[in-house]
């Protein structure tokens, strides 16, 4: 089983044949990085020919010169300060909302109790929460995470709650016929068969925690890219703030990956298959 | 004392209360089926057939009536049985051998060598022999439902209940299935309930054909089918086989016009 991305884009009359310029473009990722760069660069062109002022868009290349000026140690800092809320939050919002999913689909009284609080909760914005739970948290990381987790637990638990749902009734059958204990239905079937809602739910949320964390440092903090971001623009620092933004931005990709990674090498079979 | 039937249902009905009203899916339905003995139950859509498996094997409670099995009233879900569904509904992240003995594992928890030795030799019997490590979407859906077949006999029930087990295969396959069945069963009897649509294959394989009525299904009639087994590829052409499934496609098409 391949671990790499499906190929859609191979034309079949260029298999074999040695590499020429289509082949190339057609290889997986080049059309993306050549479209980033060509946006660079326009960007570039256009900010130098129209003169357009630093506070309004800075030129790509006054951003990216200021992170040498920065220094590595500074942004690892604030990368880390961000990291560590973002995927503590992300875990702990892993920790509730599977096992919540698996109360929600096991009692139909849950469901009808505990189900609309959980929309009214997830209705509430959390960027108006965010100062209320800064207060009675108090200063530190507690009050992020708990943020961060309210962002990104709620499609986790409707999108588990529905792949634990979806599992063959035939196999619920055989799982009574079997007259088998009820926790193995749910971890030897409904489980496994919510893995590819779990993932999809992951995906979403890994970037919310992002969000969730940079919205708790704009709040209150001293320290992640949020906060960095904030603190540039208020000394209108902006090609800073646009570098911040692109760490960010960076960030949420690598974390979609990674969850993407970890799809493919622990649960292959979950993925639609490559004929 | 009398040998109790395998199989016994006496004046059952069932009634579904849904959302838009009451359904009266079976009414009335009186039948045995002996030890080792292979029904094939016949008739339209939605006459309830499939619910009349469910209740053998305790998944479904009748509404009045009652089902025996080995001369014990059906209360609750029943271990001795096994269930061949409509689709193979196998698991797709188990090899074919883990499919095979998932019964086990997930009764018990765990699963031995004995059990994994046992689900070999059914995929020899079935035909699947050397596809133990493979994945169910690298298979046929013949295959697939092959496995299924050895995943409901692995545990060793009395009795096998076959919800149109091959309907979903194409028609060559699906012959081919009838075959293997026949050498099956010909080797180590079962009691077995198989519910189909097609005249042709429940003649083939059964010692008795149950013709059900449509909704509320009842029984209509009950016809044994006179051919000796062991049968085999030829029994298909023998006229007491060719005959019988002319008259049931009869019956059936009788009701439907009527």
């Amino acid at each position: 089983m391949s671990l790499s991305m499906p190929d859609f884009s191979q034309p079949e009359s260029t298999k074999g044949k040695r590499p020429d310029l289509r082949r190339i473009l057609a290889a997986p990722g080049v059309a993306a990085i050549l479209t980033i760069l060509g946006t660079v660069a326009l960007w570039e062109l256009a900010a130098r020919t129209l003169n357009i002022p630093s506070y309004l868009l800075p030129a790509p290349s006054s951003i990216f010169s200021t992170f040498p000026s920065i220094g590595a140690e500074r942004w690892a800092g604030h990368v880390w300060a961000t990291l560590r809320v973002a995927l503590l939050g992300f875990g702990l919002a892993i920790a509730i909302a599977i096992p919540l999913a698996i109360a929600l689909v096991r009692s139909p009284a849950l469901n009808r109790t505990l189900y609309p609080l959980l929309v009214i909760v997830q209705s509430t914005p959390v960027v108006a929460i965010a100062p209320i739970i800064i207060v009675v948290l108090g200063a530190g990381d507690a009050p992020r995470i708990v943020i961060t987790t309210l962002i990104c637990f709620f499609p986790m638990v409707v999108s588990t709650a529905t792949g634990l749902a979806a599992t063959p009734p035939e196999l619920i059958e055989l799982s009574r016929s079997l007259r088998a204990p009820g926790f193995r239905e749910i971890t030897q079937i409904r489980l496994p068969f919510a893995v590819p809602y779990i993932f999809s739910a992951l995906k979403i949320s890994v970037t919310l925690a992002v969000i969730g964390a940079v919205v708790a440092e704009f709040c209150a903090s001293d320290a992640g890219v949020g906060y960095f971001i904030q603190f540039s623009t208020s000394m209108f620092k902006l090609p800073q703030a646009w570098a911040g933004l692109f760490v960010l931005a960076a960030m949420s990709l690598a974390l979609f990956q990674a969850v993407s990674w970890a799809q493919k090498l622990l649960f292959p079979w979950s993925l639609p298959r490559k004929r | 004392m009398e040998i109790p039937a395998a199989i016994r249902f006496d004046r059952l009905g069932q009634v579904f209360e849904t959302g838009s009203g009451r359904v009266e899916a079976l009414r009335n339905v009186s039948f045995e089926v002996a030890r080792h003995e292979f029904l094939a139950v016949l008739g339209p859509s939605g006459c309830g057939k499939s619910t009349l498996l469910r209740m053998i094997a305790g998944l479904l409670e009748p509404t009045s009536g009652a089902v025996e099995v080995f001369g014990r009233r059906v209360t609750g879900p029943r271990e001795d049985i096994g269930i061949v569904f409509q689709k193979p509904t196998l698991l797709p992240w188990a090899t074919i051998e883990d499919n095979v003995v998932f019964p086990v594992r997930h009764k018990r928890g765990r699963v031995g060598s004995h059990d994994r030795d046992r689900a070999q030799e059914l995929l020899r019997m079935v035909g699947l022999e050397g596809f133990g490590k493979r994945l169910p979407d690298e298979l046929s859906g013949g295959m697939q439902q092959r496995v299924g077949i050895a995943r409901a006999l692995h545990m060793d029930p009395d009795i096998l209940l076959m919800d149109e087990p091959f309907s979903a295969l194409d028609a060559l396959t699906r012959e081919e299935m009838g075959f293997d069945l026949l050498r099956i069963f010909g080797e180590r009897p079962k009691t077995v309930v198989f519910i189909t649509h097609s005249v042709s294959e429940a003649a083939l394989l059964a010692d008795r054909v149950l013709v059900m009525t449509g909704r509320p299904g009842s029984v209509l009639t009950e016809l044994p089918v006179p051919v000796a087994r062991p049968r085999g590829r030829e029994t298909i052409k023998d006229p007491a086989v060719t005959e019988l499934a002319a008259h049931l496609r009869d019956l059936l098409l009788q009701r439907d016009a009527a």
